[in-house]
């Protein structure tokens, strides 16, 4: 910075503020080439340029920027040091002491870089000449002559490899080459299992009591105090189990006797209850929303809907099958079981999902 | 001041002498760079990223990527005794104990935000402007493989605290990678060492994140900026700008002050973003649990699009032979954003193709001087924004009091016929504004004042635009015609020829349609397209002559 001050203290002083440095360049014609002095300040092939007056902002405005940009550096300064304070100082132990570290770490920091980036923008507009200077731009294409120079090079070195010459060593290299690429292919075999029929069965079995989750307890059909709600369960044993959970995850809803329709399978219902899976035909998300009064079950994911009164079939959305419905029966104690796993695979469609994925007893109709 | 410079000298001559750096680097420094606020766009992104490396790299040395089952005994109470990952409670511990690091986390996450916003805004201008066109096609490209990889890095790093909100994100993701026809399923259980979730996927994402994508990204970025440092930056119309040279202000000092202090703006916003605005508060979504869910969630707004095609398409399957084509999923899931990138990649090579075109662009074009371009790139928009708001549309059904499944009928609609219209009003906007220019150039400014001549008439006197107007008004220069049939023949030149050729002369007729660049003095002739076809404005042409304000005409 002190050069820039000093440099013109030898020029006669001009006006206060911005001075325009673009008048030492000839005034032009639009669409002339600029004139050839402008270009030999770029070139430095040439002689060594005249260095250009620089006619650097002077007097009381420019002292005044100059005292403000400072400012703002120091205050930048400031901050950091108040930054280092906060981070010493404010230590976490709850949320409040939390939430107050990040409160003044994050007005430290935004002050340490904000002050720098006006103080610097404020040098560039008070204390910095303007300029607007043509550079002249060079053809992207190499010559003609140093293509064909580069074209023999090429021809040379392949000339004396041989590469075009000897095919049979072209070719067997090629050949080593690609195997080479593909073989280590083989060592991602064991990211993973294959999937073989693994998405056709979920944790649910026959006698597998459903526990409501969250309490983690069985359920009876009179356990239900009113019809109308939507209750998520798990198969026993298999509750804390994400991966289980992730396909197995289940919702019962209770009905008044008759509201229950085809295509839903009324012996797979105990007491007008009947079970769906929870996972979206769609892409998977669990589908949580239930209207007690249309007995739709929504998806909050993409809102898929599903009539929970007539096998979940489809109502809209882009799911394209049905929620699987779940086997239910009653246990030597009274608690609801699952008879069987479900009929067809739960969730997203895959490619062997096939045809008999979507009609598993509670088609769609 | 001597001892200054000597000490400046001597600590060149040292590298100098070691590095042969002084000429080189002279010309760095005397580099050119025009100015426009637009060209700063793309340095957030760059400066975004560069803030994406630091703070990501203090929350590495903090983050657990473990799907191992822990009990949070922490700062934040509400959840303790809950079970869950080690990536989660890392993430509650970098929130609430390091000291600094809920700050870092949320800069982390704004910069996020704020690098692919600030890509998607900067690729739009760089469309609007023509900027992609010869030489500069290569870059184009790069820029469209950084956006496209900065979605994934987004969405995977946003994946690795295994909150309720991120882990629905990855379900969603492993949803629609499963469908996918003959190896969905395979890419699945490879992905996820299994069936999801299983316990490989956060420190397989978390590899993804901290290493593979941000050493592409670095890669590609720094060519990217290369390139447009190599072939030097492109400049707008204006006085003493032509196609062979570049005007503006040095690298030294005048850039480097610049985006210098642009640079530390960014960190300031986002430091006050972060300390102000908060952002994805996992310690509210509670740890993934796959039965779990809340209604109203939402992606980071890069992910809108594909959330929003899934929600738009209709639940189309095929079943063949026991196979499942599951359109509703893969469809949406590649084909919105794939018409994007790849028309997006496509575009500056069809372009080329349609109007033979094979020139170097320096100058860039004002969006109006390139209507069908314009009408294109607004109609992607529309496409893409139709298809972002579905994203959402519980929540605009919510708030607009109207049922969800309209939103989506809408969308569906809205989706196809909005970037037709958008196209249309575009494209006459554009060309009503080349008539406004055409005028200005013509007749010059209205000044308002009126004078009666000797013979008593009125006129408005008008006074002719400035320089650099002037330079800015014709900067809209006619495109190349097609290759013509030899002068005695009637036959096609063979780049013409067939259905294609057919198709490209068609298409060229749709480009080139315009306002005819004025003469200057007089009245222009405004049919002719310098092609010798009539306008296929005809008609509107004549609503531009004379004394008719056409800006708002058509």
């Amino acid at each position: 910075m002190s050069d820039m001050t000093e440099g013109p203290r030898d020029l006669p002083q001009g006006s206060d503020g911005e001075q325009d440095e673009g008048s030492r360049a000839p005034h032009r014609v639009i669409g002339t080439p600029p004139p050839a002095e402008a270009r030999t300040l770029l070139a430095s092939e040439q002689e060594p340029p005249q260095r250009p007056r620089i006619i650097v902002p002077t007097g009381p405005a420019a002292k005044r920027g100059e005292r403000l940009v400072a400012t703002f550096f120091l205050l930048s300064g400031l901050a950091s040091i108040g930054f280092v304070a906060s981070y010493v100082t404010l230590r976490p132990g709850s949320l409040v002491d939390t939430l107050r570290s990040n409160l003044t770490l994050g007005i430290a920091m935004s002050v340490a870089f904000g002050a720098i980036a006006i103080g610097a923008v404020l040098w560039l507009h008070l204390l910095m000449p303007k300029v607007e200077i043509p550079e002249d731009r060079h053809s992207i294409a190499s010559s003609p002559a140093e293509r064909a120079e580069f074209a023999d090079t090429f021809a040379e070195g392949a000339e004396r490899s041989g590469f075009v010459k000897r095919p049979l060593v072209r070719r067997s290299l090629l050949g080593a080459s690609v195997l080479l690429g593909v073989a280590p292919l083989v060592v991602l075999r064991d990211l993973g299992p294959l999937p073989e029929t693994k998405l056709r069965h979920t944790a649910w079995a026959r006698g597998r009591r459903l526990l409501v989750l969250g309490p983690n307890t069985p359920i009876r059909p009179a356990d239900f105090s009113s019809p109308g709600q939507m209750i998520t369960v798990a198969p026993e044993g298999f509750e804390d189990n994400q991966d289980a959970m992730a396909k197995a995850a289940t919702i019962i809803i209770k009905f008044r006797p008759g509201q229950l329709k085809p295509p839903t399978v009324m012996n797979w219902a105990v007491d007008n209850i009947v079970a769906y899976s929870k996972i979206c035909t769609h892409v998977g998300c669990p589908v949580a929303l239930y209207e007690q009064t249309t007995h739709r079950i929504l998806c909050p994911c993409h809102q898929s809907t599903f009539d929970a009164a007539r096998g979940a079939k489809v109502v809209f959305g882009p799911a394209p099958r049905a929620l699987p419905q779940l086997p239910l029966g009653v246990d030597s104690e009274g608690f609801l079981i699952s008879t069987n796993d479900y009929h067809v695979p739960v969730g997203p469609s895959f490619w062997e999902l096939g045809g008999s994925g979507f009609s598993g007893g509670n088609e769609q109709s | 001041m001597s001892t200054t410079e000597k000490a400046l000298e001597g600590t060149g001559r040292f590298l100098d002498d070691r590095l042969h750096g002084a000429s080189g680097l002279n010309r760095f420094l005397r580099k050119i760079f025009p100015d426009h606020w637009s060209f700063l766009l793309g340095e957030i992104a760059l400066y975004t990223f560069i803030i994406l490396l630091l703070t990501g790299t203090f929350l590495t040395l903090f983050f657990q990527p473990s799907m191992t089952e822990v009990t949070y005994h922490g700062v934040y109470t509400p959840l303790d005794g809950v079970r869950m990952s080690e990536a989660y409670s890392s993430t509650l511990n970098i929130s609430f104990d390091v000291r600094g690091g809920l700050l870092m986390r949320q800069i982390h996450h704004w910069a996020a935000l704020l690098f692919i916003g600030a890509i998607m805004v900067h690729m739009l201008r760089v469309f609007f402007t023509g900027a992609y066109r010869k030489p500069r096609e290569f870059n184009w490209l790069i820029g469209i493989i950084i956006f496209s990889i900065a979605i994934f890095e987004g969405l995977f790093g946003y994946s690795l605290p295994d909150d309720l909100l991120s882990g629905t994100g990855l379900k969603i993701t492993q949803g629609v990678l499963e469908s996918f026809p003959i190896v969905g399923t395979y890419l699945s259980f490879f992905l996820f060492g299994g069936q999801f979730p299983g316990h490989d996927i956060i420190p397989r994402l978390y590899v993804i994140h901290v290493l593979i994508i941000p050493a592409v990204l670095l890669a590609l970025i720094a060519a990217h900026v290369f390139l447009t440092f190599h072939l030097k930056h492109t400049q707008f119309p204006g006085k003493g700008r032509t196609n062979a040279n570049v005007v503006g202000a040095p690298m030294y000092p005048y850039f480097m002050a610049k985006t210098g202090a642009f640079f530390f703006f960014i960190f300031a916003v986002l430091a006050l973003l972060s300390t102000f605005a908060q952002i994805n508060p996992i310690w509210l979504f509670g740890p993934y649990n796959p039965s779990a869910i809340t209604a109203g969630s939402q992606p980071d707004f890069y992910m809108g699009a594909l959330e929003g095609a899934l929600r738009m398409m209709p639940n189309w399957v095929w079943n063949v032979a026991g196979h499942t084509f599951a359109f509703n999923e893969f469809i949406p899931a590649l084909l919105p954003l794939g018409i994007i990138f790849g028309g997006g990649a496509m575009w500056p090579f069809i372009e080329q193709w349609v109007t033979g075109d094979r020139g170097e662009h320096h100058i860039l074009d004002r969006p109006r001087n390139a209507p069908t371009r314009t009408g294109i790139g607004v109609a992607a928009v529309v496409f893409y924004g139709v298809i972002w708001l579905e994203g959402a549309n519980d929540v605009i059904a919510n708030h607009l009091d109207i049922s969800l499944f309209l939103t989506t009928w809408i969308a569906r609609i809205t989706v196809i016929v909005g970037p037709i219209i958008a196209y249309w009003v575009t494209k006459r906007v554009c060309l009503g504004l080349q008539r406004k220019d055409a005028h200005l150039l013509e007749h010059g400014i209205e000044t308002g004042i009126i004078r009666q001549l000797p013979n008593g008439a009125y006129v408005e006197a008008t006074r002719p635009v400035s320089e650099n107007d002037e330079a800015v008004l014709i900067s809209r220069t006619g495109l190349p015609p097609l290759p013509a049939p030899a002068a005695d023949e009637e036959v096609p030149a063979k780049s013409m020829r067939g259905g294609m050729g057919r198709m490209r002369l068609a298409l060229n007729r749709v480009v080139t349609e315009g306002i005819a660049a004025p003469t200057g003095n007089g009245h222009g002739e405004e049919h002719a397209n310098g092609h010798g076809e009539p306008a296929a404005i005809s008609g509107q042409g004549d609503q531009g002559r004379d004394g008719q304000d056409s800006g708002s005409s058509s």
